[in-house]
């Protein structure tokens, strides 16, 4: 169990600056997620907090401990990576075995055997024991990956994109799986993704990094429902968040470049000081909605079934927006509809900085 | 490729496997003829056309392995029927075996020739392949200041053919009395081989995925216990490969053998030679020695053979 936190951790790989400024604090016993696209500098904070890389800047604390002089043995965490993380040489049963023999560590045969049973039968791999690990299946090697991390009682589990090289059933699968082993466990668990379905669905709190900066902290809820920016607006949910430019007139939004305009009466709190200045407009689209009446007009581009859904794409004068509708909702491509949304949800950003108006309020 | 094969296909096929018995057969050639030649009949040894069908013998190897001189008259029939099998090959050559004063048959140079060339080879293969394993696993693993320069440096010990040095190494060893030992040979070839060795692991080592070591040094294993309990099983292959090819290179080398030995150390390949000289040649007698000579790397190349099949294809498979 530990508490992790990073102060204003830089670090850069010759001219290529992986990470500024980051700060994070992960409480004990929390499932964080660190999300952000490939290249933004989540591998670069784990491997950090192993101790695999020193930063230039900052300090790592484990518990409270400066953690810069200890090497990857002593900070006692556990890494599952995306791949390679197991011996091809060694059977399953070996691989297990592995991580409780260092001399530093000192565990009797026995206990390692009743380690490796228990953590075999949380992972129903008991009959993959003495198998070799080259002719395991995809998901059957994860979970040793896994097992091997957790066969040892670390502080804190590292995880590095542990499911993105499975296909999508197992991916679902082991996500279940491995929530349910940080709750039985109540361990820290670091877990990075590039995958925003895996952030929101498995995360106590997300952390969103864009080149090599936390963009956001947050709860799933938080991140989704309120982005920081337009780039956590963009990059969380799927499809993203409609963003248009345009500027609030008397109530009214306006936008800009597509001359038309949506009732804004009530929504997110608006000032004087919102009033004509450049914004953009963000609204996720299961909070678009069609209407015979509603006060624009645009043509379906595109369907997308997803069978309890339909997304669709709507177009107006040349602009794209996207609408999560019913899967009821009966629409053909060219046809011409007309949308409202719901002024409670949309998100105002500042059109020069992207930042949220609540936010930066 | 197509699922099925045309006749046109297949009879290029059994051209191209007729194209490579052939091709096969010219390579193997002088080994059929260095055999056959070491269990001939002496005067069979050197007949125009060269006699193919023979009734193979021991003998050669018997003269090979004792000090022999010519017998001025036939031995005795009680000699004859006193001797053991293999001395009555000796006679049947006109020749008889040199004993001491006390009757103990003499050794030919031979054995110890060969000993020789084991040690040396051995030793410097072992310590060509294991340092140039560590130093490979440092530039693979390890950001290095001018990386690429020590490494061109490395390589560079190779762009000169080894004999030009050969005058002043010679007067060195001299100097310091690394003349005519198996020490001074060892650390010539192994000086060699070290640049080669280097070069080939690095490319092994960064096969290797990084991965599974730092998973080690996660799990609380040292660097050190990292390398020999992950990285070098999986380095195998190249140290296998790295090492057929060391050995071949120390145990052919004739020129440095020829000139910084004489007795003590002298090597086989020197040594073989040297024999055309003394006497009249006797052509079966140095094809033993040849062949004998060419059966380690023979077998060792035949118990590395997979490990060396990847490492001759290295570089061509990547994942």
């Amino acid at each position: 169990m530990a508490h992790i936190q990073l102060k204003n951790i830089s670090k850069t790989f010759g001219n290529h600056t992986a990470l500024t400024g980051l700060n994070l604090d992960i409480a004990d016993g929390e499932f964080f997620v660190l999300l952000g696209e490939t290249g933004a500098g989540k591998t670069t904070t784990l491997r950090m907090i192993a101790g695999l890389e020193k930063p230039d800047e900052g300090q790592i604390f484990i518990d409270g401990a400066d953690v810069a002089d200890w090497g990857a043995a002593e900070r006692d965490v556990a890494l599952v990576l995306q791949q390679y993380s197991l011996y091809p040489r060694y059977t399953v049963r070996e691989n297990l075995e592995f991580p409780l023999k260092p001399k530093i560590r000192r565990i009797e045969p026995d206990e390692i055997k009743t380690r490796v049973d228990r953590v075999a039968r949380t992972l129903r791999i008991e009959h993959l024991l003495d198998r070799k690990t080259d002719r395991l299946s995809g998901g059957e090697m994860q979970r040793v990956s896994i097992g091997r991390a957790i066969v040892r009682k670390p502080r804190v589990f590292l995880m590095d994109e542990p499911l993105s090289a499975l296909d999508a059933k197992l991916r679902e699968a082991l996500r279940t799986e491995l929530k349910n082993i940080q709750m039985n466990l109540g361990q820290t668990f670091l877990f990075v993704t590039h995958d925003q379905i895996e952030a929101m669905s498995m995360g106590d709190k997300v952390g969103v990094l864009n080149h090599g900066r936390i963009v956001q902290t947050g709860t799933p809820y938080e991140i989704y429902n309120n982005p920081r920016d337009t780039y956590v607006a963009s990059f969380v949910g799927s499809p993203p968040m409609n963003l248009i430019d345009g500027k609030l007139v008397n109530g009214r939004a306006v936008m800009a470049p597509l001359n038309f305009e949506l009732p804004f009466a009530g929504g997110a709190k608006t000032s004087a000081a919102t009033d004509g200045r450049p914004l953009v407009f963000g609204i996720r689209p299961e909070d678009v909605y069609l209407e015979s009446g509603a006060p624009v007009e645009a043509r379906v581009h595109d369907v997308e079934n997803h069978g309890v859904e339909k997304i669709l794409t709507l177009r107006v004068g040349d602009a794209m927006l996207r609408a999560t509708v019913p899967a009821r909702t009966d629409v053909e491509i060219e046809q011409p509809v007309r949308f409202a949304w719901d002024p409670d949800k949309v998100v105002l950003f500042d059109k020069g900085s992207g930042i949220s108006l609540r936010h930066a309020g | 490729m197509a699922a099925v094969t045309t006749s046109a296909e297949r009879s290029l096929n059994k051209l191209a496997i007729v194209g490579v018995l052939i091709v096969t057969m010219i390579f193997l050639a002088p080994i059929y003829w260095i055999a056959s030649t070491a269990f001939k009949p002496r005067n069979l040894a050197t007949t125009i056309p060269p006699t193919v069908v023979f009734q193979p013998e021991i003998s050669p190897f018997v003269k090979l392995f004792t000090k022999r001189s010519q017998l001025r008259t036939a031995p005795t029939p009680e000699q004859y029927a006193a001797a053991p099998w293999w001395e009555r090959l000796v006679f049947d050559g006109g020749e008889k075996v040199v004993r001491s004063g006390r009757g103990e048959v003499q050794w030919s140079g031979y054995p110890s020739r060969f000993m020789n060339s084991l040690i040396v080879a051995i030793t410097s293969t072992i310590l060509a392949v294991g340092m140039g394993t560590f130093t490979a696993y440092g530039f693979s693993r390890f950001k290095i200041k001018g990386e690429q320069d020590l490494l061109f440096f490395i390589l560079s010990t190779r762009m000169l053919p080894p004999v030009v040095v050969a005058i002043p190494m010679f007067l060195m060893y001299r100097a310091v009395g690394l003349n005519d030992t198996h020490w001074g040979l060892i650390i010539l070839y192994t000086a060699f081989n070290l640049s080669f060795s280097v070069w080939l692991m690095k490319g092994f080592m960064d096969e290797i995925p990084k991965e599974y070591e730092e998973a080690a040094l996660v799990d609380g294993y040292t660097r050190m216990e990292a390398f020999f309990k992950i990285v070098l099983p999986e380095a195998a292959t190249g140290i296998a490969a790295t090492a057929v090819f060391c050995f071949i290179t120390a145990w052919n080398e004739y020129a440095f053998a020829l000139i910084m030995t004489n007795r003590r150390a002298q090597t086989a390949p020197p040594f073989i030679p040297s024999q055309v000289g003394s006497g009249l040649p006797d052509w079966t007698v140095i094809a033993a020695g040849t062949f004998l000579f060419l059966l380690p790397v023979a077998i060792f190349t035949f118990l590395l053979r997979n490990h060396l099949l990847r490492g001759m294809s290295f570089g061509a498979i990547r994942k």
